[in-house]
């Protein structure tokens, strides 16, 4: 594992010779975003190639049954499809907005595959992947984009917190969560996902601290998809993210997001590393973030087509595809049935999505304490009243 | 029954919590080893173990951050702030992820967690230790408020806010600390929520909470020089609001004044006086009047005993109340 060694020395702030946005200004067009870096990379751990050959890594790997190389492509292949049919349910008015995952399947299914029963997952908003691995019905992610609810599930049910808008909060939760977990001595452990902008809030750093201080059982899983939604990665670091990890005392690690292979063993490695005791990983997907923020997003303001062609040869499931097909491990036949499930999943997500019904207006007071509330029950039942007042009960 | 200082009883009150429910945890900067710098959590670490009193970092978002986290695993933390003044950095936590997770989860989720700051002036003390933020936590659904007055209620108070399913947010007098009186561990309390009259009298109902009771009852005491009997209650609850047992006073007095540290505006002053207003409206032989902290940021400390109510200001309201 790439640990502390990265050092980010002392004498960093004297080298300086100016920002890179007042290079890129003066150039008059944005460069392609962090690809410079990925060129000849040797931190980046790869197992898997964007042309679908298998490479070797000296500190990870995967040894897989043939089925389960396939239950990972089909994982890749579902996941991309319930996004496609949720930001076509957004242009449909549907939905009210969608946060898309496009590019970054392959993070999240190697991640979200990495977790055991009993880790805990703490989510952003785009972690509709992980989701998957972890059992959520998609249906249930769309209630918070449709507007019928605010999150809607237990997170006790699959081990899969809330989603989380407000940027790297959930980090702290993760971190907490998992300071639980070495109180009850459980074997398990906390992945915290964020993003490339988070990186820069104070919640992500003060959980890298707690989480170092405390040698809490976390990892944090940071999708670097290049883009905080206009702003460049080069707005939120000098230097590649995950040689942060060092300032704080614990190991960091790159991987190609794009290879679910590498995500699977880099996730797995850390989460074994958080559960034998020796403390947190922070783990840096480095991939693209292919589509807009979300629907209401409109990238082609910020960035070139052709950082997207040149991130499409990079394609997670592609390549996965072309290692199946390659080596055999999976026939015309196989990925038939998986474009079939994956037909059946969107009709799934398309019909019920249509069924998730306006909630009763009353239940606005619903669940703001634990105990009943006599000033807020009074609100309720004024309101009951002036809603019964109208013609039809004040429906609209 | 032995007498204890406000510390001194909020201090047995959380070994009573911890002795009872091993899932609560104490967290915050140096309340550990030193036992905060006010000493309500002396000897706690040493006899619960540095897993249950945690000296954390110096970060307040990540104090209730993690705390957000323990909770979801099953913990009952209470937190520690320092002073009043340094809550703000966790406002975020506080009022976006606390508050609003049990409404978010449909109810699946329940954070119990316990924030107890320090707060109000008074003590001498340089900037950003003497403020008095309730306001801003009583206007957030999903939190509750309460601020302790004297010895009694912070041993009893702070026991039903560790056991309440609902974060609370639990202000405690810091100039009182160091105030004195008979604590009967055995007697029975009342509920968390509630106001409590702790001084009948005919003519102006006085309200006030936290370090400011101590004040209306010292103005109590002036005022029969005078010939006026005061009713003095101690709100409790800062949110929700026990408007019931305000309201039934006014009815009898027919006058009204409210008491705060904090200042004037958008405060829980205003918030009294709009529900009394609304419930009581031809009880009241007066408007209902405010003695509070200025519009301006927390003074100097030389400066702060003009700014905090006094005994003489709320006698001046008091004045200006039966004026009318």
């Amino acid at each position: 594992m790439s640990s502390g060694d990265m050092g980010v020395t002392g004498g960093s702030t004297r080298t300086r010779r100016g920002s890179p946005r007042a290079r890129r200004s003066s150039s008059g067009e944005p460069a392609p975003a962090g690809l410079g870096t990925t060129t000849g990379e040797p931190d980046l751990v790869q197992l898997l190639t964007p042309e679908g050959e298998r490479v070797d890594h000296p500190d990870y790997s995967v040894d897989l049954t043939t089925e389960e190389y396939r239950a990972l492509y089909r994982d890749l292949v579902l996941v991309r499809r319930i996004d496609t049919e949720a930001t076509a349910l957004q242009r449909q008015g549907e939905l009210g907005i969608w946060a898309s995952l496009l590019g970054q399947e392959a993070a999240q299914v190697g991640s979200g595959r990495a977790l055991a029963a009993g880790d805990m997952a703490f989510p952003t908003y785009r972690e509709h992947g992980v989701a998957w691995c972890r059992g959520v019905d998609p249906l249930q992610l769309l209630g918070l984009y449709r507007g019928v609810n605010q999150g809607g599930w237990n997170p006790a049910d699959h081990n899969f917190h809330l989603y989380t808008i407000v940027i790297g909060s959930q980090t702290l939760h993760a971190t907490g969560y998992a300071m639980g977990l070495q109180r009850d001595g459980a074997e398990d452990a906390v992945v915290a996902y964020f993003g490339d902008g988070a990186s820069s809030q104070g919640d992500v750093n003060e959980a890298f601290v707690w989480a170092s201080v405390f040698n809490a059982p976390v990892v944090f899983f940071c999708q670097n998809n290049q883009w905080a939604i206009s702003e460049p990665i080069e707005k939120q670091s000098r230097i590649p993210l995950y040689q942060r990890a060092s300032g704080f005392g614990f190991p960091g690690v790159r991987v190609d997001g794009n290879d679910v292979l590498a995500c699977l063993a880099v996730t797995r490695a850390a989460l074994a590393r958080a559960r034998e005791g020796s403390g947190p990983t922070l783990v840096e997907a480095y991939t693209y973030r292919m589509g807009a923020h979300t629907t209401s997003d409109d990238p082609t303001r910020y960035r070139l087509a052709s950082e997207l062609e040149t991130w499409r040869l990079r394609d997670p499931i592609e390549r996965m595809k072309a290692y199946l097909s390659r080596t055999g491990l999976a026939d015309a036949a196989f990925f038939d049935s998986v474009d079939a499930d994956a037909a059946e999943l969107a009709a799934h997500v398309r019909s019920g999505c249509l069924t998730l019904a306006d909630p009763d207006p009353l239940s606005i007071f619903d669940n703001v304490y634990t105990d009943p509330d006599p000033a807020l029950d009074g609100q309720r039942e004024r309101f009951a009243e002036y809603l019964s007042s109208f013609e039809g009960g004040g429906q609209r | 029954m032995t007498a204890h200082t406000l510390a001194k009883a909020l201090n047995e009150g959380l070994r009573k919590a911890m002795e009872s429910d091993p899932k609560v945890l104490i967290m915050g900067e140096d309340v550990g080893r030193l036992g905060g710098v006010f000493r309500v959590t002396d000897g706690l670490q040493k006899d619960f173990g540095e897993d249950r009193v945690i000296d954390t970092p110096l970060a307040e978002a990540g104090i209730v951050g993690t705390a957000i986290g323990l909770a979801l695993r099953g913990y009952r933390p209470v937190c520690e702030i320092q002073f009043d003044g340094f809550v703000y950095p966790a406002f975020d936590q506080i009022v976006s992820q606390l508050a609003k997770m049990h409404y978010r989860s449909g109810g699946a989720v329940r954070l119990p967690v316990t924030i107890r700051i320090p707060f109000g002036g008074g003590i001498g003390a340089v900037e950003h230790h003497s403020e008095s933020p309730e306001a801003y936590f009583a206007h957030t659904a999903g939190l509750r408020v309460v601020s302790c007055s004297n010895p009694v209620d912070a041993y009893f108070m702070i026991q039903q806010a560790i056991a309440s399913d609902d974060p609370v947010i639990f202000l405690e007098p810091k100039r009182r600390y160091w105030e004195k009186a008979e604590l009967d561990p055995s007697m029975r309390p009342e509920p968390l929520h509630s106001a409590r009259v702790v001084r009948p009298g005919r003519d102006v109902t006085v309200v006030a909470y936290g370090p400011m009771v101590r004040t209306a009852l010292e103005a109590a005491s002036a005022a029969t020089d005078e010939g006026r009997e005061l009713e003095v209650i101690d709100l409790r609850t800062l949110s929700p609001l026990d408007c019931d047992t305000v309201v039934a006073s006014v009815r009898r007095t027919g006058r009204l004044v409210v008491v705060h540290e904090a200042a004037i505006s958008h405060g829980l002053g205003a918030e009294i006086a709009a529900r009394v207003t609304e419930e009581a409206f031809y009880s009241l032989q007066a408007p209902v009047l405010r003695v509070a902290g200025f519009d301006t940021p927390y003074p100097a400390s030389r400066l702060e005993e003009e700014y905090l109510p006094d005994l003489d200001r709320v006698l001046d309201a008091v004045d200006r109340s039966l004026a009318y």
